[in-house]
């Protein structure tokens, strides 16, 4: 399998056709992940970018860099652009789109307009959110909390509303897309039980965007309405409920965290696999353990609730239902740790990503267990500590996973290698910034330092110092790859089909692949993970 | 033991320890599962490193090892509920001779006033020892009432009333922080809550300018309001007689029962037409929008006044059993 590229330019889906118009008006699933991927990348350095300015911001405790509004609105636009327009289209829009057809065997996605649809759909939302931040912004934080969005703002809550409304059904057309070509598309032969672990994840990730994003999208019409024509939903001067609110914004947020988090469980089963060169460790139970996940998500929003005025028996239910969906997020950690016993590992970029993902992953959990806990939430909740518990999970977990991800996937998706060298330098960055930006918070939210405040006391100066502090290592690490990936498309060393040798139907078709994917339709006639007929690369590909 | 190290909050009030106790038990489960999982990805990393000629085991899985590592889990997480859920309840179920507080939220402040009739803003001052139930509400936004070193925190809404409570335990000086974001100066609607000796509380109260007490001011408020024309106490009038009424079931016209507590005054004063008792016309004027949170709060420490707190452990559904907290 592993055949020395051709050297020559062989036809593949980059430079089968010429000219801005065979983008923008392209169906293969391959293009619009790249159009995804231009996209999203602008979005997160301008989520990065507010990012930064808060953390210079809390480098002194009084509010002196910017103005106590724009701090507001700081937070609330890093959030809003970091969740809707980076996070949940990252993994599904880029790698799912680019993968899901090719790890299943098909030409295509089930429906190639709709998917072009769906990017045209989030580069309008995208757009109405720039001009949303260029025009004023908006304060309400990511979380349009009723009755401020509705009666006090007086920042753009419409249109960052409607940006957002727009946005998600962006995002429930990729998982229209995803769950129709899973069950309709597989190749002859790729039966369920030999589906890759990513294709179970994302499966997962698509029932949710299904199911969950119109709720969210009904809510935030109901912000607009009642924030445009008076209607009384939320406010309670006008006979609303404000809790109301919160039950629906959380019964999508809730569940939107493990779309987050499932495509980077996704990832990782599959770089694991590859760089320990052994079939994960309790196949059927990591592939159900997603579906556990969807499903027990959504039973669950009511634990950011806690201390929002539910009765002390909603809390209890909510409390003990939060448990449940703990366990197979366990489940996967002990199988991937298992997958190393007795394998054969290689330290590679991906699988750097993939040792910081579980470890970061691990103590995202671990502190979810607080959060879940009654009478410990009472007093970490809307501090740094409930900040520095979902930056783990969505930037340690989500984020390493896509960057590994990224990583792994990239000699396929541009035919070249990306220096190895540079790519295990700027994952340490990423680890070590991480940690040493969000660590602290985790201890400032303990000494009771609430969230979203612009000025705060001064006794928490060291710790949000030494997160400032970490925040600008962070940013290297992530600058870091940008810029050798763009290097790599012109000088990167010419990929091979299968640098790796890994395992999936992907790496058994020309790097880039061809615009349909196969030469010739392929019959799956192996296990999934068959690593023990597959030669290991003699040399992973490392520039030493 | 932590009350000296920095990076630990102070402790001042019954129940903070036990949030601690629970806490540094959940941060050495943690420290144990991290560092045994992370140990092992060290090992195994170290010890299966790829190496010529060595070849991985392909190993499918153990049925046996992945119901134990989801029971265990299950179980522990199964002591961290209850545990949790314990401290909860003892948050939630203030103790019925608690001192009450009234405080209003609104942007950018606190408005505390006592049942001495002092006020306050941005400030509470409160006895050692003593049981306080804070009973709240907001006038514009959701804010949220939240002082670490007690441990306690509860979102303030408007349009309702929520309740908190607390004993302090030590004097001194702790922050009082809005921890539910609330709009420009969320940052800065921070007072503090001043604990002191009972003897010293005593003095500060008594040297407080004050109008009377709060049910005083609610009684002349019923009077100025005309509330007292329909709601006599000597004879039925057109309205309810007021005498008992809280903390015991009202039967309502629509055939619902409910348990008269703050929440159900106050909704009953401002729009009477949704909590019609059984038995009377639905001719009360509505007050939405004509009583401020400060008048409406007099008026439901007033109409609270009118019932005599239940002698003993008898009847009451709405009030709560005394706290377990041993008396420090």
């Amino acid at each position: 399998m592993a055949t020395v590229a051709v050297t020559a330019e062989r036809e593949n889906y980059l430079n089968q056709e010429y000219g801005i118009r065979s983008w923008l008006l392209t169906t293969d699933h391959k293009r619009i992940a790249l159009l995804y991927l231009i996209s999203i990348t602008f979005f997160f350095f301008v989520g990065g970018f507010f990012a930064l300015l808060i953390r210079l911001e809390l480098l002194t405790p009084a509010g002196d860099l910017v103005q106590a509004d724009t701090y507001n609105k700081l937070f609330s636009m890093h959030g809003q652009v970091m969740i809707f327009f980076f996070l949940i289209p990252s993994i599904p829009a880029v790698l799912g789109n680019f993968l899901v057809p090719l790890m299943v065997g098909a030409k295509d996605l089930a429906f190639p307009r709709i998917n072009l649809l769906s990017w045209y759909l989030y580069m309008i939302a995208g757009t109405i959110y720039l001009h949303c931040i260029v025009t004023g912004g908006v304060d309400t934080g990511w979380t349009f909390y009723t009755p401020f969005s509705t009666a006090f703002s007086n920042t753009k809550v419409i249109e960052a509303g409607i940006s957002i409304f727009i946005a998600g059904f962006s995002s429930i057309l990729t998982g229209l897309n995803f769950v129709v070509t899973i069950h309709r598309m597989r190749a002859p032969g790729m039966t369920w039980s030999r589906l890759p672990l990513f294709i179970w994840a994302m499966y997962a990730t698509s029932i949710i965007q299904l199911l969950g994003t119109p709720v969210l999208a009904i809510t935030l019409l109901l912000v607009v309405f009642e924030r445009a024509f008076n209607l009384g939903i939320f406010d309670p001067t006008r006979g609303g409920d404000p809790l109301l609110f919160q039950h629906l914004f959380w019964f999508y947020s809730h569940p939107a965290v493990y779309i987050m988090i499932l495509p980077a469980m996704a990832v990782e089963s599959e770089v694991v696999a590859c760089f320990t060169r052994k079939r994960i460790f309790g196949y059927n139970f990591v592939a159900m353990s997603s579906i556990a996940i969807a499903v027990f998500g959504f039973l669950v929003w009511a634990h950011h609730m806690f201390v929002a005025g539910i009765s002390l028996y909603a809390a209890l239910i909510f409390s003990i239902l939060s448990y449940l969906v703990a366990v197979p997020s366990a489940i996967k950690v002990f199988n991937w740790t298992a997958t190393m016993y007795k394998g054969s590992i290689s330290f590679t970029t991906p699988m750097l990503y993939a040792f910081g993902f579980i470890g970061l992953f691990t103590m995202g959990g671990l502190t979810g267990l607080f959060l879940a806990c009654l009478g410990v939430d009472v007093h970490v909740h809307d501090t740094y500590f409930v900040i520095a518990h979902f930056h783990y999970i969505m930037v340690g977990g989500a984020v390493m996973g896509y960057l590994g991800g990224l990583h792994f996937w990239w000699p396929k998706i541009s035919g070249r290698m990306y220096p190895e060298g540079w790519g295990r330098l700027a994952a340490l960055l990423v680890f070590a910034g991480f940690n040493l930006t969000f660590f602290p918070q985790f201890i400032l939210g303990y000494m009771g330092m609430p969230r979203r405040y612009w000025q705060y006391p001064p006794e928490f100066q060291v710790l949000n110092v030494l997160s400032t502090a970490g925040s600008t290592i962070l940013a290297i690490g992530y600058v870091l790859p940008m810029v050798y990936f763009l290097w790599s498309m012109r000088y990167g060393k010419i990929a091979s089909d299968n640098p790796w040798g890994a395992a999936g139907l992907e790496w058994k078709t020309s790097s880039p692949p061809p615009t349909f994917n196969f030469e010739e339709e392929p019959e799956v006639t192996w296990e999934a993970y068959n690593y023990e007929q597959i030669p290991a690369p003699a040399e992973v590909n490392v520039e030493r | 033991m932590f009350d000296n190290f920095p990076l630990w909050p102070v402790r001042a009030a019954a129940g903070a320890g036990n949030v601690d106790a629970l806490y540094i038990f959940l941060l050495t489960l943690s420290a144990f599962m991290c560092l045994a999982i992370f140990t092992m990805i060290l090992v195994f990393a170290t010890k299966y490193r790829r190496r010529p000629g060595v070849e991985a085991e392909q190993i499918e899985g153990s049925s046996a090892l992945e119901i134990t590592w989801s029971i265990v889990p299950m179980g522990i997480f199964m002591v961290i509920f209850l545990w949790g859920a314990a401290i909860y309840f003892q948050e939630r179920t203030p103790p019925r001779d608690a001192t009450e507080v009234y405080v209003v939220a609104k942007q950018w402040m606190w408005k505390l006033q006592h049942q001495e009739g002092l006020r306050e803003i941005n400030e509470l001052h409160v006895p050692v020892g003593r049981d306080v139930k804070l009973i709240m509400t907001s006038q514009d936004v959701i804010h949220s009432f939240y002082v670490p070193a007690f441990r306690i925190k509860q979102d303030v809404l408007p349009g309702r009333y929520t309740t908190a409570w607390f004993r302090a335990t030590k004097p001194g000086v702790y922050h009082l922080f809005c921890s539910q974001y609330c709009g420009t100066m969320h940052s800065g609607m921070i007072g503090q809550v001043t604990v002191m000796e009972p003897a010293q509380y005593e003095a500060w109260l008594s040297g407080g300018i004050t109008t009377g007490s709060l049910a005083a001011s609610g009684d002349s408020l019923f009077q100025q309001l005309g509330c007292s024309t329909c709601h006599r106490f000597d004879i039925q009038g057109r309205g309810p007689n007021l005498v008992g009424l809280f903390g015991h079931p009202v039967h309502l016209e629509d055939g619902r029962t409910v348990i008269a507590d703050e929440n159900y005054i106050r909704q009953c004063i401002l729009s009477p037409h949704t909590n019609i008792p059984s038995g009377f016309k639905p001719i009360m004027p509505v007050f939405q929008g004509l009583v401020s949170e400060e008048q409406l709060t007099a008026l439901v420490a007033y109409i609270k006044s009118l019932s005599p707190p239940p002698v003993g452990g008898q009847s009451g559904i709405s009030v709560a059993p005394k706290p377990q907290y041993p008396k420090e």
